[in-house]
């Protein structure tokens, strides 16, 4: 687990591979069965009780409980699925674009208006810790 | 025999396709994105293919994680619209090439590239919005479709080398299929993006202008290129630009760029088009 990957040094990135895969399976499970109707609505009921119909780690429900995006997504979850509970609560892929990047949702969208966030400094945690 | 004439890029950000479907492509924040389709709309009435190829990826609407195959051909007569959380797309049923699919799939597999042959698959906004941008909005695709979905989501990804050359094994497959079919391939997804953590917003237009302009002069220098390095310079869901590689795959060496569109941003990401001939 302690192994260094080829893609450790991207900044505030999370590859979804094997490890996170593995580790994440039930939580991307939940998101994806918030697809059917009658499952957003029992979860909206009832969120604990939704979530202890799936095997996951205590940290894994808390950060969901929290809508902590980060947080789900160290824990496993993949962004296409974390999705699906962000479109449960209402919001758009930019607005939990926004709440990720620690931003207001209105600074964000004018960094996308204005060209989006550069590339400089942000190739490697080498290239931003400099920057 | 059928022949592929023709490669389409295009980008399938979702929020394209509500903004179709809600009507706002009149918007201010919108109508430059659409005028800039309105040559590949002409484009495509007048070359009037028989059937597409298309390569999108699936975002967890067809494959959670139970099943991840990483090339999945859809061999059905139809598929509908995947519903991702808001109700299917108000798109058109869109109907397969059985005959071709199942040629392509055999042919494919003795030349060594086991994929998954799919029956049944609902296809989400990475196939609609990509023909709602070529097509606009008819009652009725105006031909057959053939869905190839790409795993992009779970790392690894296929290379860019692989799906090059799954591309000229595509190549091969349709001009052993003995009816007279004129077709084109889309390759989707990109341009730079990353939609998670704190990189997410990344836009990295040197780059896609790099990639844009080696997709007709240079594509082996993009097929050489790492995963890990698609998703450095392109951000983590940029890596979806494999999958252009396989319609640049699909085509002659010889090919002419017959237009380009490049905007940001569309919601999170870089909007990049280009329409390909091959000159035989």
């Amino acid at each position: 687990m302690t192994e260094q990957k080829p893609y450790d040094d991207i900044p505030g990135t999370i590859v979804f591979d094997a490890d996170q895969s593995r580790k994440g399976y039930h939580l991307n499970m939940f998101c994806m069965s918030l697809m059917k109707a009658d499952n957003r609505a029992a979860f909206k009921a009832d969120e604990a009780a939704y979530l202890s119909r799936f095997p996951m780690t205590e940290a894994q429900r808390r950060v969901i409980l929290d809508r902590d995006w980060n947080g789900m997504l160290r824990l496993g979850g993949n962004i296409y699925f974390t999705a699906k509970l962000a479109a449960t609560d209402g919001l758009s892929f930019q607005q939990i674009a926004a709440k990720m990047t620690g931003s207001t949702q209105e600074e964000y969208a004018k960094m996308m208006l204005a060209g989006g966030r550069s590339i400089e400094g942000n190739r490697s945690k080498m290239e931003s810790n400099r920057g | 025999m059928a022949r592929i004439i023709a490669g389409v890029a295009t980008s399938h950000v979702p929020a394209i396709g509500a903004a179709i479907d809600n009507g706002k492509t009149e918007d201010p924040y919108w109508q430059p994105l659409f005028a800039g389709y309105q040559p590949s709309q002409k484009w495509m009435r007048e070359t009037k293919p028989d059937v597409v190829i298309l390569v999108y990826n699936d975002h967890a609407s067809a494959f959670s994680l139970e099943m991840i195959p990483t090339f999945a051909l859809g061999c059905a007569a139809e598929f509908a619209p995947a519903d991702e959380g808001w109700g299917p797309r108000p798109v058109p049923v869109v109907q397969g090439h059985p005959e071709l699919a199942w040629h392509m799939a055999q042919s494919l597999v003795l030349d060594e590239f086991d994929i998954t042959i799919v029956n049944k698959m609902d296809v989400d906004h990475g196939l609609t919005v990509p023909l709602s941008l070529m097509c606009g909005q008819p009652e009725a695709w105006p031909c057959p479709v053939i869905p190839l979905a790409v795993n992009v989501v779970q790392y690894p990804p296929p290379t860019a080398h692989r799906c090059y050359m799954l591309g000229k094994a595509i190549k091969k497959a349709v001009a052993s299929f003995d009816r007279d079919l004129r077709v084109v391939i889309f390759g989707t997804g990109g341009m730079s993006h990353q939609l998670q953590g704190p990189r997410a917003g990344l836009i990295n237009s040197a780059f896609d202008q790099a990639f844009l302009n080696n997709l007709t002069k240079d594509p082996e220098a993009l097929v050489r290129m790492s995963a890990v390095e698609y998703l450095r310079e392109a951000g983590s869901e940029g890596i979806e630009l494999v999958m252009w590689l396989i319609m640049r795959g699909a085509l002659d060496d010889e090919v002419e760029e017959v237009y380009r569109f490049y905007r940001v941003p569309a919601s999170n990401t870089a909007v990049g088009h280009m329409i390909i001939e091959n000159k035989g």
